[in-house]
């Protein structure tokens, strides 16, 4: 349950997605939650009665009213990297009201984390305000922004403040292109920061809503001088890490006591 | 007659003032800063000069001020946003030591000495949560413009706890209450004690001593003197009026009588 999007995946017991969905949150998360649900066993044809375990995660957890047990966001990116991309090291989640930069040892543990959850720059916010301030719909922002040629620095930090920094760029001249791309390197830059507090160490998986925008890969892999495993379900990670999780409880596997809930 | 004006470029307002050598304000303007600086300058130079009935002519010396101070063609001189509002404080105050200066992307707090030298100042111009722009986001989020939030705060009797961590999350903070049945006024009066508590920190870590004077746009909401007041527990002052927006203005224009002041006694010692 994310702050912007609830997603919900279903596994089958040899760990093969069967059904998912992605639904907006909304003001009432609890039916958020209840429709993400419905709609995903909809989609896989399963009935509620055959799932054994539900592990809600995200902001929203504790809403998950039907939910056996919930597990941080920041074990369910881990879990879920591990599990698409064995090799991962290092996760970089960034959703839309937070990112956060995750080590994780070889099996999907936890070794550290560090997260920006109490200032809107650099997550998936200050895409959403350019893309209010330019009246460009989100998922167009990254390809537009792979268009620049000259990208402009953007100097503000504050999303309130980056907001009429773009449109006063617009007023200069300035091509939107060039405009969003120098957006798309702000937040990157704030990122990377993010992700050297915890240590980069490679492979670095990128999960989360924002890892679907092009632009967003293409300036973080520029800025990082590697290239990011990137999913196609990377905004699925949280949800599929949790059902993981809940696929351990029913094979006997207790979940692991540190990515219980409070290990954030 | 010697006058002087004082033209301050803020990031929401342009304000001018046209001052005479016995302090007193014989035309003053405000119009929206825009993206235009040059032009918004002009603009409220020409407005306070039509106010005041005089010519441009008959100014003397402009001194410029503000974020936009160095797009003021016409200046003569311009100082830092500091410095005007100290000297302007003192031609309000003369005992002020502390400044609190809160405007729409900016916050300030300085410390005087007794010359209204800037001894010492923190500044908040980062982070939108501790400036204007963040009870005008407020408004925003639940339909109010800006110029409602003074109306719309005095009917407040308790104000709702506002984390003001992020003037963007503050969005969902301010929808949640909202939906939970708070009242808009009582929102908006926990915006302004948030905000109020952070300007509170800074004037901490200049030491603020007594006097301490109020200035800036966003202290044109008559609550906001109120909540600081109760905040510090101590006695504020604020510019009567409008006044209050245009303390810098008013300080860049007195500033701009001592340098002529200055510049004539220096001619007098050459024998010109």
């Amino acid at each position: 349950m994310g702050s912007t999007q609830t997603k919900a995946i279903i596994l089958d017991e040899e760990r093969r997605i069967v059904g998912r969905a992605l639904i907006d949150t909304g003001a009432n998360v609890v039916r958020a939650a209840e429709n993400a649900y419905l709609e995903a066993l909809r989609a896989s044809g399963i009935q509620e009665e055959e799932v054994e375990y539900v592990v809600g995660t995200g902001y929203g957890r504790y809403r998950v009213t039907f939910g056996d047990t919930q597990v941080t966001e920041i074990s369910c990116h881990g879990r879920g990297a591990v599990h698409m991309f064995p090799g991962t090291r290092t996760v970089l989640d960034m959703g839309g009201q937070d990112t956060k930069a995750i080590r994780v040892s070889p099996n999907g543990d936890i070794l550290d984390f560090c997260m920006n959850d109490k200032c809107s720059a650099g997550t998936g916010r200050f895409l959403g305000a350019a893309s209010d301030a330019l009246d460009i719909p989100l998922d167009e922002l990254g390809p537009t922004a792979l268009r620049a040629e000259k990208p402009v620095r953007i100097s503000t930090t504050c999303t309130v403040f980056a907001e009429s920094e773009v449109l006063s760029w617009l007023g200069k001249g300035k091509k939107i292109e060039d405009i969003l791309l120098g957006v798309h390197q702000s937040i990157a830059a704030r990122s990377v920061g993010l992700l050297r507090r915890v240590g980069i160490e490679e492979e670095v998986t990128f999960t989360g809503g924002v890892a679907r925008n092009v632009g967003m890969v293409h300036v973080l892999n520029e800025t990082l001088g590697l290239k990011m495993n990137v999913s196609e379900d990377s905004h699925f990670m949280g949800a599929i890490g949790a059902a993981l999780f809940a696929l351990d409880q029913i094979l006997g596997s207790r979940v692991p006591a540190r990515a219980k809930e409070d290990a954030a | 007659m010697r006058i002087t004006a004082g033209i301050d470029v803020g990031s929401t307002y342009t304000k001018a003032v046209i001052l005479d050598a016995e302090d007193q304000i014989l035309g003053k303007a405000m119009v929206n800063t825009g993206f235009k600086l040059d032009q918004a300058a002009e603009r409220a130079l020409q407005t306070a000069l039509a106010e005041a009935g005089l010519t441009r002519q008959q100014i003397l010396y402009v001194v410029s001020t503000g974020y936009g101070r160095y797009q003021v063609p016409f200046r003569d001189i311009n100082v830092t946003d500091l410095t005007a509002a100290a000297r302007g404080s003192r031609f309000f105050f003369p005992n002020t030591h502390t400044v609190l200066d809160i405007g729409g992307q900016t916050m300030k707090a300085l410390r005087l000495d007794e010359r209204a030298r800037v001894r010492s100042f923190r500044l908040n111009d980062k982070c939108a949560a501790g400036t204007g722009a963040f009870l005008e986001k407020t408004a925003r989020y639940m339909g109010f413009s800006t110029e409602e939030i003074g109306p719309l705060v005095e009917t407040s009797k308790e104000p709702v706890p506002i984390s003001g961590v992020c003037a963007v999350f503050a969005e969902s903070e301010v929808i949640n209450h909202l939906s939970h049945g708070s009242a808009p006024a009582d929102i908006m009066h926990g915006a302004m004690v948030s905000l109020v508590e952070r300007s509170v920190q800074l004037m901490k870590r200049v030491r603020m001593e007594p006097e301490i004077t109020l200035a800036g746009g966003i202290l044109r909401f008559k609550r906001m003197a109120d909540v600081i007041r109760r905040e510090l527990s101590m006695q504020v002052n604020l510019p009567p009026g409008e006044l209050v927006q245009f303390v810098g203005a008013v300080g860049a224009a007195a500033l701009g009588h001592q340098r002529l002041k200055k510049l004539e006694q220096e001619g007098q010692k050459a024998g010109v």
